[in-house]
């Protein structure tokens, strides 16, 4: 009896196991499903958030969109999947999202450990720190035997750990599973300094009781270029996902928007009519139709427009694109898309 | 010449057909063939799981247990005990720090809610109506309201309760008369820390002795009371030794125990006032809250389980034993208890095992369990699901053995002896 119950545990975990044996070809499966399966965050503002109708938005959630009008020519056959910064990994090479579009950072063991690739940068970030302004500390160098609250299962646990070891100085870490109980703990006075990309800070800050009595310190701790992730070993569905990305990141540079993008299709110049796939093949090439990126355009938007819509400076994040390391490289920033020839 | 008489048969063929009629051969080879399939089942899993993680280019193995995990973890018994520095604690410390903890918060959740349970299902029996009232209310409260909320709560209401951590603790005051300062703030409880001096093992030895005397003393009483029904305070002249001898022991050699106090600073830069981390020791409030609603919330289904023992002694018992002109104290300690303890034992087994299950809902208030730094971050940084999982999985099942396996041989000494 009792065997047999054993026995029974263990085909269930068999089960479980079998289940996260994924397929090889993402692409086909998404076409035979006919929706692409996002991971996205708990609620980021700006980078994946429901608004008060109960949709997702945000530009990770632009990017995940974008992927769907290139596939289906239809931006909304995308289906979200919350995931905790502990459980996005899991969930992606298990198989349960296709794309995991979540604030997360390219980091050499994520894409050579974790057998995951990332598709591209869609927003390069840095670590910061924000206290209470009542401390009176201006830069980070101050917080010698501070307490600090931060998110598990991210880098920043590992760059706060190697930024107070680095300088000699004394903290003690808080971790929360989500960022929600991170903010109630800081705005609860219980640690000193409330740690998280910067891009973060700026977007919990405002779910704080007093958002103007705190203070976000100078320096940035960490390189955090956040991107796509999909499963390693799957060229042809990473293709998708990179060139979709790129593929709003050169209609930004070309000056082909939503507002514009049926107009241009009559263009003249053949670097829009390969963007637009009125010449060429490129979209088949990637495996999906030829209009992709003038579906991605004409659905969702070029890269600027999804940026300032969500998290640019007339957003409540207030993240001032123009001179920061976001902003295009014809502008003096690092965003820079291989050419569609 | 023989005939054939009617109703006799030709006798089976022996061999294969024999064998497929015979229901004992049928079924061996049934369970056979179930064990094949169960077999190949797990050998296709394994080879799936193997496969696709050599696709996905996935490491495997146990080799990530001695790399250096460079994160910092909250203060506790674990990275106490375990001398963590960050940057220095390999994933395998980081491992035994999760353990620890686990472990900490289960067996201290365990104890107080076994008394709180105790008293509540006494409680509810009481003849008064307060007590009675109350203790209902208690349980059917706490147990409707699932645990995480309850932990959420009590963390939320323990941090927003306390003092600021630039404040020495809550002041203590009756009818005007100033009583103190309880030495606990936002960042936790603190206490002074014990640091034993020469002579402090010696101190020791003797507690320890004297537990062998007070239980030798305890032993020839009980013979004493078989023999001639004369009965002897044991209990009391017991911890009347144990106090006695240990701290005469320890006074003799001049209290060879030192105390490190807690510092708290009032003055320089106001990030640095507060209490000093490192001097003194500290239960942080993510602990406090932990303990305080897995307790309360085992506790309430303790309470019924008590109760349940309790009216399961039939009230002959309580009346035969005023009869033989026994107290109530005795009654209850003697007759009712131990009876009831044979219906309470079994199903207070699986609430300590869902303590210690439970206790993994730490990783939503910050309490390093295993869960929260092996399988969280750790898990994170290292992405192998399957070993580290199944490490923890491993943990769980160790501990709920080893408790399955003491309460059973506990229940089997409170068992009715038959004769």
């Amino acid at each position: 009896m009792k065997f047999r119950s054993a026995l029974g545990a263990m085909s269930a975990l068999g089960l479980v196991l079998s289940a996260s044996a994924a397929s090889a070809d993402t692409l086909a499966d998404v076409k035979a499903k006919g929706s692409v399966q996002c991971g996205v965050s708990q609620g980021l503002p700006g980078f994946s958030n429901k608004d008060d109708a109960g949709t997702w938005t945000g530009l990770d959630v632009d990017l995940c969109k974008g992927v769907a009008a290139a596939v289906f020519g239809d931006a909304n056959a995308v289906k979200f999947t919350p995931l905790s910064a502990k459980e996005r990994f899991t969930a992606l090479s298990s198989g349960e999202v296709d794309i995991l579009s979540r604030n997360t950072t390219w980091t050499m063991t994520r894409d050579t450990q974790l057998g995951l690739n990332f598709a591209g940068v869609n927003y390069y970030d840095g670590q910061g720190m924000m206290v209470p302004s009542s401390l009176g500390v201006t830069n980070a160098l101050e917080l010698d035997g501070a307490s600090i609250c931060t998110n598990t299962g991210t880098t920043t646990e590992l760059n706060i750990t190697d930024f107070f070891r680095t300088n000699n100085m004394s903290f003690e870490l808080v971790a929360f599973e989500k960022a929600d109980e991170v903010v109630a703990a800081y705005d609860a006075g219980r640690c000193d300094v409330y740690t998280t990309d910067k891009s973060g800070i700026a977007a919990q800050r405002l779910k704080l009781a007093d958002p103007d009595a705190h203070t976000i310190l100078p320096e940035t701790i960490s390189k955090e270029p956040l991107g796509p992730v999909v499963r390693q070993g799957d060229d042809t569905w990473f293709n998708v996902v990179r060139w979709t990305l790129n593929c709003m990141i050169n209609a930004e540079e070309m000056g082909v928007s939503s507002a514009n993008a049926a107009e241009m299709a009559s263009s003249d110049n053949p670097g829009i009519k390969r963007l637009l796939g009125s010449e060429g093949t490129f979209g088949e090439n990637l495996g999906v139709d030829n209009a992709w990126c003038a579906n991605i355009i004409g659905q969702v938007g070029n890269y600027g427009e999804s940026y300032e819509a969500h998290v640019g400076a007339s957003t409540p994040l207030k993240l001032d694109r123009a001179g920061s390391v976001n902003a295009l490289w014809t502008a003096g920033g690092l965003m820079y898309a291989p050419p569609i020839r | 010449m023989t005939m054939r008489t009617e109703g006799e048969r030709e006798e089976p063929d022996a061999g294969l057909a024999a064998l497929i009629y015979d229901p004992k051969a049928r079924g061996f080879l049934f369970q056979a063939i179930l064990l094949l399939a169960v077999i190949g089942f797990f050998a296709w899993i394994l080879d799936n799981t193997v496969s696709n993680l050599a696709s996905q280019n996935k490491k495997s193995g146990f080799d990530f247990l001695d790399e250096s995990s460079g994160f910092q973890i909250l203060t506790t018994l674990g990275t106490f005990l375990m001398e963590s520095t960050p940057g220095v604690a390999t994933y395998f410390d980081i491992f035994w720090i999760g353990v620890i903890n686990t472990l900490a918060v289960a067996i201290v959740g365990i104890i107080t809610a076994t008394i709180i349970g105790f008293t509540m299902g006494i409680f509810r029996l009481s003849s008064n109506i307060i007590l009675r009232g109350f203790a209902t209310v208690y349980v059917e409260l706490l147990r409707n309201i699932p645990l995480l909320l309850q932990i959420l709560f009590f963390y939320i209401v323990v941090l927003r309760l306390l003092p600021g951590k630039r404040e020495e603790g809550v002041q203590v005051g009756l009818f005007g008369v100033d009583l103190g300062t309880i030495p606990i703030n936002i960042t936790g409880f603190y206490m002074p820390f014990p640091v034993p001096s020469e002579g402090f093992g010696t101190v020791i030895l003797a507690f320890i002795g004297s537990i062998i005397l007070a239980w030798c003393v305890a032993w020839l009483a009980r013979k004493r009371q078989e023999a001639t029904g004369q009965q002897f305070p044991s209990f009391w002249v017991g911890l009347l030794l144990i106090g006695g001898i240990t701290m005469g022991t320890y006074y003799a050699l001049g209290g060879p125990l030192g105390w490190e106090h807690p510092e708290f600073r009032n003055e320089g830069p106001i990030l640095r006032r507060g209490y000093q981390s490192g001097v003194g020791s500290v239960i942080v409030p993510e602990f406090i809250a932990l303990w305080l609603s897995l307790s309360l919330y085992t506790a309430s289904f303790i309470a019924e389980i008590v109760r349940a023992g309790i009216l399961a002694v039939p009230s002959g018992q309580t009346e035969a034993s005023k009869a033989l002109g026994m107290s109530n104290s005795a009654n209850l300690r003697l007759v009712v208890i131990p009876q009831a303890l044979r219906v309470i034992i079994p199903p207070l087994t699986s609430q300590y095992l869902n303590l210690t299950k439970n206790s993994s809902l730490a990783v939503a208030i910050a309490y390093p369990d295993i869960v929260s730094i092996f399988a969280g971050t750790a898990l994170n940084q290292v992405g192998q699901e399957i070993e580290m999982i199944f490490m923890m999985m491993m943990v769980y099942l160790v501990i709920s053995l080893v408790t399955s396996a003491f309460m059973n041989w506990f229940n089997d000494r409170m068992k009715l002896v038959e004769r």
